[in-house]
Formats: structure tokens, sequence, C-alpha cells
């Protein structure tokens, strides 16, 4: 028995800032002083506060050390995990209050979360599954096994009003139904861990923090569905998370929680993994299991639906690993306990990835019907260096952009479609005055031209002459009419595509205009970009008043563009000038001005 | 894996380990006075002991935390045991044969094993 445990988390954020070594050196001084028998350190998956990374709690203190070097660490262990004195100096400043200190759980950040789909992570060491069963994991697997048939799995689910957290908001139980419904001699559960994204990683943080709970939930839908085998499509750009999957298969395996007759019953599951190699069309499902099947990831028409000829031809389910998350808790807890958490038509919570400009980046699990001021304002911290907060990203390249004047929306599956936007996976990326909403548009076309698969016209070539028109208009040479045209584009675009990318690759483009048609405008009209990113719209200019004649600027200048003498104000020649802002950041005076 | 008690056993094994991980507001306090002067006179003995015996009869509610000097050197080990809308209870002198006493009348039982308090050592 240990008097004290310390986690450290293990996530790919704070791996990145070397919380291996912080465990490394945390084990050399614990061992120095003769602690190793008291002291348990264990390495867990993600806290949620990325932005405060490496991140360490001490138990049963409960004390989070934010930020941590490995210098800091002797210190830590002389004092706190020796004489018991908390190093108060490099605690998380939020926790800390004259003569107390607070639990993380009432930090502004934590207080407003409902966590149940990260309810383990950062809190067991996801590589030891007796952790995880402590926490009751495999008891609603029993519960299933034992007590349930396969149909009052599904109607339990069914009744909670689960929706896939992947996206589109597809009812859960209703899927499974489906693939109950179809008799064949072999099934398969799929889970989707295929997170493509750009700035979402909730499912990442899932699995590696809390891989059992995705392994036990596909085990279920496997007994709800008549399914004795189960694949689990995980990028390989996710080493962390795939290492730590097959190490919960290994234990599941040992402990007969996966294999044959699992709990003495007749029921058998086994799960394997498949890497992804990378294309974001791959988290598309009928994409997803062609793939898995070993064949070029490409889309094909629906229907027929997975449920009824997926895999193999077989009836297969295919789900989100954050919506694997919540079975267990609602088979434990029951349906009504879900139901009662969110929104009548969207229960339970939702993971966001917070990034962007905002002060607290990480993970965090929300009831929904939050609104997106709580997530950004309270949670988030809001938006860092005085700015102003513009808009946010929501769905990623699917998603759109809600404005700030739509702050309150309660956030739900269908209030986010009524605003233009998506649910998407859960990315949430914040952005403030200096982002031009032109230029954040034509981000995401890029992307989707990039992982568009070509299979399909309107997608392949759609998107491809949708970017040229944005790219135009942010060089200056775009037309009010280009602007109709690429409204045309983008309908035409949605209606046509064969898979979700193609129909949902123009909603940056769409709710960007509808939401900031005057900067479009003004980047066609005035050509001016009216956030100062576009740097063919852009120009930098010396304020003569301001100007001290300095010299400063003019010796910074790469390209010799700014003449003028000492103590007389300086000229920036427009045709020379590169726009690299060089010169503006070193002017102490304030003299020069983008515009 | 054949049964559910087969899980709930490996379950009721591990959960002590947990326990320590969750925020627990109610919970009875154990604190050892770990400064220089406890060390020296033999607090970590002490505060492993309250680990131990505290884990063996699967105490859920208690948490066994060190803390610095509280001014009285001489007495040491001290152990201040808090439990939640009492007064503290302060031991002294502390030895690891007396834990299993103070968990059982103490903890369990609600008896403050006065013979030990820095009452009956003054």
């Amino acid at each position: 028995m240990y008097r004290s445990n310390v986690l450290v988390c293990g996530g790919t954020g704070c791996t990145s800032s070397n919380s291996e070594l912080i465990i490394q050196k945390l084990k050399e001084e614990i061992a120095a002083k003769g602690l190793e028998k008291e002291v348990n350190v264990i390495r867990t998956g993600c806290f949620g506060l990325c932005a405060l990374g490496p991140i360490m709690i001490v138990y049963p203190e409960g004390s989070f050390y934010s930020m941590v070097k490995v210098e800091d660490i002797p210190e830590i262990v002389e004092e706190h995990l020796l004489k018991g004195r908390i190093v108060t100096r490099l605690l998380y400043q939020e926790t800390v209050e004259q003569d107390t200190i607070k639990s993380l759980n009432h930090t502004p950040f934590y207080e407003k979360q409902k966590r149940v789909a990260l309810r383990n992570c950062g809190v067991i060491n996801p590589e030891k599954i007796d952790e995880y069963i402590a926490m009751d994991g495999y008891a609603a697997l029993g519960k299933v096994l034992t007590e349930m048939t396969p149909q009052q799995v599904i109607d339990e689910i069914k009744a909670s009003g689960l929706r896939g957290r992947g996206g589109g908001g597809f009812p859960t139980g209703l899927k499974w139904s489906f693939a109950a419904a179809n008799e064949a001699d072999q099934k398969y559960v799929g889970c989707n861990a295929d997170e493509g994204d750009p700035g979402a990683f909730m499912d990442r943080s899932v699995l590696e923090g809390d891989p059992h709970c995705v392994l036990e939930a596909m085990a279920i839908a496997g007994y709800a569905i008549g399914a004795s085998k189960g694949y689990i499509y995980v990028r390989a750009e996710y080493p962390i998370a795939v290492n730590r999957l097959r190490i919960a298969i290994d234990q599941a395996h040992e402990y007969g929680l996966l294999g044959d007759n699992i709990f003495g019953t007749d029921f058998s599951f086994d799960i394997e993994l498949r890497l992804g190699a990378g294309a974001f069309v791959c988290g598309e499902e009928t994409a997803l299991l062609t793939s898995i099947e070993g064949k070029r990831g490409e889309p094909r028409p629906r229907p027929p639906f997975p449920a009824v000829k997926g895999l193999y031809g077989k009836p297969t389910i295919l789900n989100n690993v954050e919506t694997y998350a919540n079975i267990c808790q609602i088979i434990l807890n029951g349906a009504q306990w879900f139901k009662d958490m969110g929104t009548e038509k969207s229960a339970g919570t939702k993971v966001f990835a917070l990034g962007g400009k905002i002060k607290h980046t990480g993970l965090v699990e929300v009831e929904m019907g939050t609104t997106l001021r709580e997530i950004v304002e309270e949670i988030g911290g809001g938006v860092p260096g005085g700015r102003k907060f513009k808009a946010a990203q929501t769905g990623g390249p699917s998603g759109g952009c809600i404005p700030a004047s739509h702050l309150d929306v309660p956030i739900d599956y269908d209030n986010l479609i009524a605003i233009g936007s998506m649910m998407g996976s859960g990315g949430l990326i914040v952005m403030d005055d200096t982002t031009c909403m032109v230029d954040i548009a034509k981000f995401f076309l890029e992307f989707t031209v990039d992982e568009s698969c070509g299979k399909c016209t309107p997608c392949r070539i759609g998107t491809k002459r949708l970017l040229e028109m944005l790219d135009k208009i942010t060089k200056g040479q775009g037309t009010p009419e280009m602007i109709d045209e690429m409204e045309k584009l983008c309908y035409y675009i949605k209606e046509n595509s064969l898979c979700g990318l193609g129909q949902t690759a123009p909603n940056p483009v769409l709710s960007t205009l509808h939401f900031f048609r005057d900067e479009y405008m003004a980047h066609v009209v005035e050509k001016k970009c009216p956030a100062h990113v576009c740097k063919k719209l852009l120009q930098y200019k010396i304020v003569e008043d301001k100007c001290r004649g300095c010299t400063a600027c003019s010796r910074v200048c790469p390209v010799g563009a700014i003449q003028g003498s000492v103590k007389q104000p300086h000229v920036i020649d427009p045709n020379k000038c590169i726009k690299c802002g060089a010169c503006m950041e070193k002017c102490k005076f304030n003299a020069i001005i983008k515009e | 894996m054949k049964s559910l008690a087969e899980l709930q056993a490996i379950r009721d094994k591990a959960k002590a380990q947990l326990n320590m991980r969750q925020d627990n507001p109610d919970a009875i306090r154990v604190l050892v006075g770990m400064a220089t002067c406890g060390i020296a006179a033999g607090a970590r003995p002490v505060l492993n002991a309250f680990t131990e015996e505290i884990a063996k009869r699967n105490l859920t509610n208690v948490t066994v935390t060190q803390t610095g000097c509280i001014g009285i050197c001489q007495f040491e080990p001290v152990v201040e045991i808090e439990v939640p809308g009492e007064d503290k209870v302060t031991y002294v002198k502390m030895t690891p044969e007396k834990v299993a006493k103070v968990v059982n009348d103490h903890i369990v039982n609600k008896n403050v094993v006065t013979e030990y308090t820095i009452g009956a050592n003054s």
C-alpha cells in the first residue's frame, strides 16, 4: 500500500513537453530518498489542461503542479513527498488562495465541467487494467452478459437518447437496432478512431487515458447486435494511443474479458486494431470499412448502409470513440441518468478540444446545452492579450463559424445546425479580431482539397475551383460577382458529392459568407483585408508625426525598402516592401501601421 | 474471467489505491507531522503504519496526509486526527505499534485513545 500517489500526465500534449523525463527523474529522486515503497508514480492520460503541461498531481493532498520542469523535481520530492510541505510556488496558481489550497475541481476550468466520457482520464493508469476495474470497469459488460438480453441493451441505449459523437448525431440505439435486426452468420462492430479534423484531439485523449472503456463498450455492442468480432480503426499518427490500445487488448485477453466465453457465458468477442495510413476520407464510414478490408480507402454510395451491408458485406455498426466512452456509464447508471443531462434532443455531455486564441487550451467536457460563452469565457479563460472574441469554429473542415452574436446559443446538435455550423467531432477553435475569415475559409478548403479522395467530380474539381476563387479574393483579384458564383458552386458541391467529405466541404465558406459577408466584400470592393492578414492587400506605412527618425526600421528591413535620414521621418517604398513586418516589430514608437 | 465474483475481487483489491485520488471533503483526516523533527523522531514508519492499517481494514473514508511541524517538537512523532464536525485530537510520541489501536478505537469506533493524546503526556 502506497501512502502517496503521484500522477503525471502521459497524454500526447504533456509527453511532448517532456513528461517522460519528469517521470524518470521522479523515480530516481524517490529511490534516492528511499521512498519507493511509499510513493507510487503513475503515468495517466490527459487531464485536459494541456496549456499548463506538463501536469502533475500529488494525492492524497490533491496538489496540482503545472508546467513542471525536470529541475523542479528534486525540490518537490524533498519538500512535498519526504517532508510533507507543499511547494506552493510551483502549484497551479488558480488553486492557491490565501492560507488555503483549493481542490482542482473548484477551479474555473473544472468547476463547470461534467466528466462522463473523460471520467477516468487523468485518474487511472491506462496501462493497468486493475485500475480500470477499480473504477467499476467491466462491471457494465458483466451486467449486460448476466442480466440483460440483447434487446434490453438496445432499448436502454435508445432510451438514453445517446447520439453519435463523431459529428453526425445519429441516434446510437437506433443504429444498433438496425444491425441487430439483420440476420447474418457474421456481424461486425467497428470503432472509428480516425480522428482527422484539424484541432480535434478528444478521441485521442480517451484512447490514451482510458482505452479499456472503448473495448468494454465494443463488447457490449457486440452482444447487443450479435457480433463476435470488432475492429478499431485508429490513425497511425497516434502512436501513444495505439500502444495503449495494444496493451489494453492484451490485458483484457489475459483476464478473459475478451476472447471466448466471457464471464462463463456463451458470448465470445474479440477486437483487432487497424491503423489508418493518414487519409482524412477514411474517417467517413464506408471509406473506413473499405480500408479495413485492405482496399483503397474510398467511400461508396449509401444505401446500402453498413448496418445492412458493411464490412466484408456483413451487417456492421460503426461508432465513434467518444460514443463508446458513454456506453458503460449508461448501462451502469441507467438511461434516465444520462437523459437527465443535456438538452431534450441532445442528451448527455460533449467533449470539446479547445484551441486557437484562448487561454486554457485543452480538453473540456460539458453538458449539452452549455453556451459557447460559458465554454470560451468561463472554462476557457477567455481570449488572451486583451483581444476581442470574433468567432469560434466548430466541426473542423465540415463545420462553420459561430460569430460573437451567437455566443449565448446553447450548444447541441440541432442548434448548431440551425446557425449553419455543426457539432462535428468537437474541435472548437477560437478566433480573435486578428483573424481574417476569408483566410480561415481558405485554410479549411486547402485541407479538403488535399484530402478529397478524387472519386467523385463535384468534390474533386468543385473544391479545387472554390479554393482558386478564395485565393483570388485574398490576393485582391476578386469581384463581387465571384462571391455569388462561389456561393452557387458551394450548394452544387453540397448536393452532388458522394460522401460526407464533399457534402460538408463548402460549409466553412458558406458560414463565413453568411456571418461575415462584409469582410468578403471589403476584400473584393475596397481590396482591403479588415483583419490585416491577407498580405497582398496589406500596406505598411510610417506615421509621420510619430516617427523620430531613429533609423531602426531601415536597418532591420531585409530588402532596403525604408528610406530616410537620421532624425527625419522615414518612408516605406510599397514597391520594394515584402510585408514581412520586421520594421513594425522593431519600432519603439508605434509609428509603423498596417492597413 | 469466469464470473462476476472474480471481477469484484480484483475491483476491491485495486480500489484502495484509487480512493486516494478522489476528492472527499467528508473524509476523516489523519495528519502526520513530517518536518525534520518528526522524521528524526520516526514519523515515517508511523505514517506508513497508518496507510497499511487503513488499507487492511478497507476504510474508504479516511485520508492520510503529511503535514509540517506544529511546534511541539519534543512530542514528535505527532499525529492529528480530524473527524469532520469534531474537535481535532492530537496524539503524541506515536509509534507504529500504537497505530492499530488508534485506528480501531478512534477512527472506527469513535473512542479517542486518551492515553496517547497530548493531554495525558504533558
